[in-house]
């Protein structure tokens, strides 16, 4: 009885469902768990934990003072922790290790260190703990003893927590005031120089070098020096008031140090912030992270850079694949005789999409790079000869590469999309009179739209998360300037630029401090994602209005 | 057989009452001359020969396949699409052979306006529908534009219903309407000849109707061709029909007679519904 009821059970394919709902869940569970796993990581970086005093005894037996943040806990069963060489008590199943942010690299070389929970005899959140962010060396924790100036201690004790407030408001004031005197105008009058001197030469190669041009350059420059010249010392003396003030510090071993404020980019209490100020403190580290410039090769402060750069790239990649892949498409399904030919193609077309995509950055690198951007050099810009414009990888190259790497995406896309309109269509417009590229663009393509606009969302999704080509065509770990800024022409094609994917990489694997980096990791990486969910989105609202308009498919 | 007991499928006082103001035709407008139509080895058309008058209705009527649409088809060159399809004889539009070198089909088909058996508006709103053929041959001018579309429109029967509307998409009509549209599209270029390959065959009665009183009232200023499968509608809208049956041309002749007193058996047969 039973082996029939399971028979039917079998026969009636309810198994079959079950499988295929399991194979979906399953699908379903990896990426809620993929995005959950960065979200959680990459979101708690920012939030300012409790800073927590140890009092612990060391191995040697030495009482000890520890300040740090527990960041992670790790148990080991008695056994598995005696053969690691731990000394285990005979009633302990289990050692207990945390993880502790200790900062002070300057101080004790680390910025992490494991302690034992048996070994750590009391443990507190004393309110007077601060941590300061700073410039070099990572965060510091420790007390605030007192605010020094050139002339002396200007503030102590219960004072001096105010006085460094505004004190470090101040220097940040300058701070900025220097990096915009640097970036911004000096930046300017520098690529104006360089614009000079390239005129200059180029005048010279092509023989037309007079006198009177000669004597315009160099009044420019002229002009140009003494303003620079202001610039310098209005810098040299802002450097010298942001020199002048710094704090007295105390660290958890009872050292006195001094950090300068220049150096210094917040200081807080975490132990005594309630909820709201930790909020507070938290959206203005998710704004920095957003807006800022990196610091400390990549492992603190924001990506902006990074965020810019994927984008621009992106789009100037969006710019190039969608004309090709559209003409491409038309011509094979349009114009081409359908033949073996076209088979051949598509089959060629197809594979493109199944090369590797280093192998795409290694073309770039050679054929882009080299031998296009050298030729251009050589042709349009041999007054900037040794060094390159454009025969050195850039945002262009990048762009154009992955451009390649997206066509088939694209081409596919638009085909599919060309073959469903309808032939009724286009005879109808040919009846009218149009010729068969007016009844392809006036008809066709924009019904053939929201198929154009699929491929470019795919070719989007694929272009955004690509590291491995971009590492040989133009993408760095720090890019001084970004490829779009105020000086003409405004959109610098030839510049390198920074991107998500492989911050997150040089972050995760090259950077002096992994460990400390490792959230910033996680948070590189959801906002990557959002990125690309941001540009898809776009795309995809894009691709729906067009396919509202162009309803007749259905019909 | 006698006279009486035939059995005819038709409407037999449509073609009484056409019987009275049929005229001959005073001039012809297109004159088909031995054309052959080869789909790659296979003939679709034996050497058909006829005359179709200026400002007169022709039927095409025949069972399916027998080639009447790829005839219909040969006038404004739609053929040349097929890419197996060959063709030899000539076609004459005003004494012009339109198969010759130098003819620009384009050119052909804004002379020789097409209306399709499934209503095929573009995704557009419908007044650019209508606009569409003007666009095309380059005015944009809004004026023009405008008065040429209410023209079409009226023209096409459609005007009162539309004209509230005329920024909506076309594919928000009725079927009917939107078949209207299509004839309203065609006639907005004034062309010289309207091919209608059965016009009305995706419509419902009342729509069918309209299309055909549209058909009276267009022979007024084209000529028209039209290809269908209702032999009461050849009857009620053709001056003149043409029986076709497997590729070739059996009887051409006056609505009435053919429909009356056809002079081929073949035609007789299918017209008192023995076969097709």
């Amino acid at each position: 009885m039973i082996s029939s009821k399971t028979n039917t059970w079998l026969q009636s394919g309810a198994p079959w469902i079950w499988f295929t709902a399991a194979a979906v869940s399953a699908s379903l569970i990896m990426i809620i768990g993929v995005l959950l796993l960065i979200t959680v990581r990459g979101i708690g970086h920012f939030w300012p934990a409790d800073v927590s005093s140890f009092n612990y005894q060391e191995t040697n037996g030495q009482l000890k003072t520890l300040y740090g943040e527990i960041i992670d806990t790790s148990e080991t069963p008695a056994a598995a922790a005696r053969i690691s060489g731990y000394n285990m008590a005979d009633n302990e199943e289990v050692l207990v290790q945390y993880q502790i942010k200790t900062g002070n690299r300057d101080v004790t070389g680390s910025d992490f260190r494991w302690i034992q929970e048996r070994n750590i005899k009391q443990q507190d959140t004393p309110p007077e703990l601060s941590v300061i962010e700073r410039r070099e060396w990572g965060n510091f924790y420790g007390t605030l003893l007192a605010v020094k100036d050139k002339s002396g201690v200007i503030a102590q004790g219960d004072a001096a927590w105010q006085a460094a407030q505004d004190k470090i408001t101040e220097t940040l004031d300058i701070h900025d005031e220097i990096s915009h005197l640097e970036k911004k105008e000096i930046g300017a009058i520098n690529y104006r120089l360089e614009q000079l001197r390239l005129k200059r030469r180029k005048l010279e190669i092509t023989g037309q070098l007079t006198e009177s041009a000669k004597t315009e350059i160099e009044t420019e420059k002229t002009g140009l020096n003494k303003r620079y010249q202001e610039l310098q010392t209005e810098l040299s003396k802002l450097y010298q008031q942001s020199r002048n003030a710094s704090l007295l510090v105390k660290t958890d071993s009872g050292a006195e140090i001094t950090i300068p404020l220049a150096k210094v980019v917040r200081l807080y209490k975490p132990n005594v912030m309630n909820v709201f100020g930790k909020i507070g403190h938290y959206f203005v580290k998710l704004g920095e992270f957003l807006t800022e410039e990196p610091r400390e090769a990549n492992t603190e402060g924001g990506i902006f850079p990074a965020i810019f750069g994927t984008v621009l790239m992106v789009l100037i990649m969006a710019v190039i694949v969608t004309p090709f892949g559209v003409i491409a498409a038309v011509y094979l399904r349009e114009y081409a005789k359908q033949g073996f030919m076209t088979r051949l193609i598509r089959i060629a077309v197809n594979n493109l999409a199944g090369v590797p995509s280093v192998v795409y950055g290694v073309f770039g690198l050679g054929f882009f790079v080299y031998i296009l951007g050298g030729n251009i050099d050589r042709l349009f810009y041999p007054e900037s000869a040794p060094a390159p414009m454009y025969g050195t990888p850039g945002i262009l190259w990048a762009s154009i590469t992955l451009a390649l790497l997206t066509l088939p995406v694209v081409i596919v896309a638009t085909e599919e999309g060309l073959a469903r309109i309808p032939k009724s269509i286009r005879e109808g417009s040919l009846a009218l009179g149009a010729t068969k590229f007016e009844t392809l663009k006036n008809t066709v393509l924009p019904m053939a739209s929201p198929a154009i606009m699929t491929g470019l969302i795919l070719a989007v999704a694929r272009a955004a998360g690509e590291v491995a080509p971009l590492m040989l065509v133009g993408v760095v770990k720090l890019a001084p300037t970004l490829p779009l800024d105020g000086n003409f022409p405004f959109l610098h094609m030839e510049r390198k630029f920074m991107h998500l994917g492989f911050h997150i990489y040089d972050v995760g694997f090259q950077s002096p401090n992994v460990e400390a980096a490792r959230p910033l990791v996680y948070a590189t990486a959801l906002l990557l994602v959002l990125v690309i969910i941001g540009l898809n989105l776009a795309a995809i609202i894009i691709r729906n209005n067009l396919r509202e308009k162009y309803r007749a498919l259905e019909g | 057989m006698t006279e009486q007991s035939r059995t005819y499928a038709i409407d037999m006082q449509a073609i009484l009452r056409k019987q009275d103001g049929y005229t001959n035709p005073m001039e012809t407008c297109i004159h088909i001359e031995h054309l052959n139509l080869y789909y790659g080895q296979k003939q679709a058309l034996h050497d058909i020969n006829m005359k179709m008058g200026k400002n007169q209705v022709t039927a095409y009527i025949g069972p399916s396949g027998c080639g009447k649409s790829t005839l219909l088809r040969c006038i404004n060159r739609m053929n040349d699409l097929v890419d197996s399809a060959r063709i030899e004889g000539k076609i004459l539009l005003d004494n012009e052979n339109i198969y010759d070198k130098s003819i620009n089909v384009a050119a052909l088909r804004r002379r020789v306006g097409m209306v399709f058996q499934k209503p095929n508006p573009f995704p557009k709103s419908i007044f650019e529908n209508v606009a569409y053929g003007l666009r095309i041959q380059g005015i944009n001018e809004k004026r023009i534009l405008e008065e040429t579309v209410e023209n079409a429109l009226r023209g096409a029967a459609l005007w009162d219903e539309v004209k509230d509307r005329l920024n909506d998409n076309a594919l928000g009509l009725s079927g009917g309407q939107q078949q209207r549209l299509v004839i309203a599209r065609a006639i907005a270029i004034e062309p010289e000849v309207l091919l209608l390959d059965e016009p009305a065959s995706a419509l419902d009665p009342i729509s069918t109707l309209k299309i055909e009183e549209l058909i009276n009232e267009l022979k007024e200023k084209y000529t028209i061709v039209i290809v269908t499968h209702n032999m009461q509608q050849a009857a009620r809208v053709s001056d003149v029909t043409a029986f076709m049956y497997l590729g070739e041309l059996i009887e051409i002749g006056n609505t009435s007679q053919i429909f009356t007193n056809p002079k081929k058996k073949q035609t007789e047969d299918y017209i008192t519904g023995r076969y097709g």
